[in-house]
């Protein structure tokens, strides 16, 4: 059984990144948490668009998503920085990420007097967090404790048939060693749920991933209307995909061949080890945010027409879907599976991929990491604000 | 040099030209088959490994992504000309 070596927390879960994470209840006070992170190196802003303006379901995964992304295992302890006046408290985001067991302070800029006043005390609070996490070790542990996220963005005609399958040997690996792995891009796989459902593990998982593929498809047409039939464009035709599900199958040959354990909402923590398939967009950045929230903590990022984004607390590992990709943007690129196209075999391309992940967790920075790919933490929302 | 395609799972009864493909040229498969392509087979676009008659499942990825819509011969172009939706899905 292969190792990989990470931060045991209190909590069971093992990060392999030790951040100390400054999280905004609400976009109000963004530019304060960006105030301490200007003066604090190695502090990890989670800047969002959200936190206030929303109720029911919308509030429910708000909260949900910045919990958990408090209680990931890549980040060592949180400092909340909250308005006062929003809908989301500090101190309730604070206590309920701290239940993770993981050191967590919170303050108000409205209670501190003013942004100036709020940055300084920060600051100050961010270095006692800064030298606790410090001092923790990496020890070695199975990769039965890993969840790795899939994620595939701006894919074009080789994506389905380089990196995505090579990916789908990787997933197999893993959940053959125990881990977890969760695929996502619920509209990805529209056109593919008599294929998900017959690998589900019981009766019960086959219905959540009908009503979830069904529902992803129904959204695409309430939105696209007319042109929903554009989910099979003919840029896709033109690379040679003659059907909905010849293109889908593109997409979900990243999940490889695995029964599928559990349907997770958006943000959710998986309960099950396996291959788990979560309820979110296919929108790039909003998934990425409901992975990262679901704890995984690497991903595999396959893409065709080259996306540079990373995550601010999550590793991304970009695998470039053709050669020409690769070399054109070789800073954002971590792997080249265009060498299928040369006659190299997907298990070999699996191979080059696993020996990387496993030096990306052990600590290796990833090419998104090293350009500092953060951008702003995009959380999904299903309606209008207020 | 041999063209060269991707058999991606080996229920398939399709694979992926990897380049372009001239119409006439003898393709060879990692198994030791051989057969000519009948068409032009643009990159990343299907070929048939096999004759697959009218209405039969087209497989890719180990799974159908439609049914023959006529006879297709082997070393055929395959794509939405020959290839209709399966029934029920």
């Amino acid at each position: 059984m292969d190792t990989f070596s990470g931060y045991e927390r209190e909590d069971g879960s093992v990060g392999v990144r030790n951040h100390v994470a400054i999280i905004p209840t609400v976009s109000c006070v963004n530019g304060v948490a960006g105030l301490i992170a200007r003066e604090a190196p190695g502090a990890v802003p989670l800047i969002h668009g959200h936190g206030c303006g929303r109720a029911g379901r919308d509030l429910e995964l708000n909260v949900r998503t910045l919990t958990n992304l408090g209680k990931h295992p890549n980040v060592g302890a949180v400092l909340v920085v909250g308005l006062g006046c929003e809908v989301i408290k500090a101190e309730h985001l604070a206590s309920a990420i701290a239940e993770s067991g993981k050191p967590v302070e919170y303050l108000e800029v409205q209670a501190e007097g003013g942004s100036l006043r709020t940055a300084a005390k920060g600051l100050e609070i961010f270095n006692g967090l800064l030298a606790s996490v410090g001092r923790e070790e990496r020890t070695e542990v199975g990769m039965d404790r890993l969840i790795l996220g899939l994620e595939c963005g701006g894919s074009d005609a080789f994506s389905g048939i380089t990196a995505n399958p090579s990916v789908g040997v990787v997933a197999d690996w893993l959940v053959e060693q125990g881990g977890t792995v969760i695929m996502t891009e619920n509209t990805e796989m529209i056109g593919t749920s008599h294929i998900l459902e017959r690998r589900a593990c019981s009766p019960e998982v086959a219905a959540e991933i009908k009503s979830m593929i069904y529902a992803a498809e129904q959204r695409t047409r309430d939105i696209l209307g007319q042109y929903a039939s554009l989910v099979i464009a003919p840029g896709n035709m033109d690379g040679g995909m003659s059907s909905i599900q010849e293109k889908s199958l593109g997409c979900i040959a990243k999940a490889g061949s695995s029964a599928i354990r559990q349907v997770i909402d958006y943000a959710g923590v998986p309960s099950e080890k396996g291959l788990v398939l979560m309820d979110a967009p296919g929108y790039d950045t909003e998934s990425m945010a409901g992975l990262a929230a679901s704890g995984a903590q690497v991903m595999l990022f396959t893409t065709g027409q080259g996306n540079p984004i990373g995550f601010p607390i999550v590793p991304v590992i970009k695998i470039a879907s053709t050669s020409r990709l690769f070399r054109s943007m070789e800073d954002d690129m971590d792997i080249d599976a265009g060498v299928v196209l040369e006659g190299k075999s997907l298990a070999d391309v699996a191979d080059d991929i696993k020996s990387l992940l496993l030096r990306v967790l052990n600590g290796e920075r990833s090419s998104a990491e090293r350009n500092g790919q953060s951008g702003i933490t995009c959380l999904y929302v299903t309606n209008p604000s207020f | 040099m041999e063209p060269k395609v991707l058999v991606i799972d080996q229920k398939d009864n399709v694979a992926v030209a990897l380049e372009d493909i001239a119409a006439g040229t003898e393709i060879l498969l990692p198994d030791g088959r051989r057969f000519n392509a009948a068409d032009a087979i643009p990159e990343s676009h299907k070929v048939s490994l096999a004759d697959i008659s009218a209405s039969d499942t087209v497989v890719k990825y180990g799974e159908a992504i439609g049914c023959a819509a006529g006879d297709i011969k082997v070393g055929e172009w395959v794509h939405t000309h020959n290839i209709k939706p399966t029934e029920g899905t």
